[in-house]
């Protein structure tokens, strides 16, 4: 596989930059409010839903028993809500078929 | 929430941008990240979560309609790693895991 670096905000922020002509700092609050609506939605309990991408989906989980791997003790593990992404059917086959 | 209303929330926002730019925005903020997914790289975002891929082997499936065997290819999939903060903000009140490497 081709070794490409990571994807981080100012490179999103940077192709709004470019592409849609906003400020850099502008291009860069709107990131940032985009990840802030969606953590939000999630703070409330509720899915999000992106069309052609994914969903981010919560699941509550109940206590159940586990074990430290290194000592052996078994300790309860805590009720949680846990955070899953499932991406769309077309994310998957864009990743399939590569850039 | 579904993505008409993130771009509802955003215009509510930013009166001053026209809807179609808000629109494109949300556009490349996601295809930016399915294009570095799908070149094989991988997306951080602090805070939010990272996301990458994983290699799946081949396995055998089956149709289930007629029961056939069919080989199913390797292939990669993509995969999502909610961050630290993400993780106590749908866990209010709950001890953020103790030995977890910061991220």
């Amino acid at each position: 596989m081709r070794s490409v670096g990571t994807l981080t905000r100012a490179d999103l922020a940077e192709k709004i930059n470019r592409k849609v002509g906003f400020s850099r700092s502008e291009s860069l609050a709107m990131v940032e409010a985009i990840l802030d609506h969606m953590c939000g939605a999630l703070a409330k309990g509720d899915n999000v839903k992106i069309s052609g991408f994914g969903s981010f989906v919560l699941r509550d989980k109940n206590e159940r028993i586990g074990r430290n791997p290194k000592t052996g003790v078994e300790v309860p593990i805590t009720p949680r809500r846990v955070l899953t992404f499932r991406a769309s059917q077309l994310l998957k086959q864009r990743i399939v078929d590569g850039g | 929430m579904i993505r008409s209303e993130l771009l509802q929330a955003l215009a509510r926002e930013n009166p001053d941008l026209r809807a179609d730019e808000i629109e494109q925005v949300v556009d490349i903020f996601f295809d930016e990240i399915a294009t570095r997914l799908a070149e094989g790289g991988r997306v951080e975002l602090r805070g939010f979560g990272a996301f990458s891929t994983r290699e799946r082997a081949a396995r055998e499936g089956r149709n289930p309609r007629t029961g056939a065997t069919v080989t199913v290819p390797a292939k990669r999939v993509p995969y999502f790693k909610p961050g630290k903060e993400m993780r106590a903000v749908i866990n209010p009140g709950a001890k953020p895991a103790a030995g977890k490497r910061a991220d």
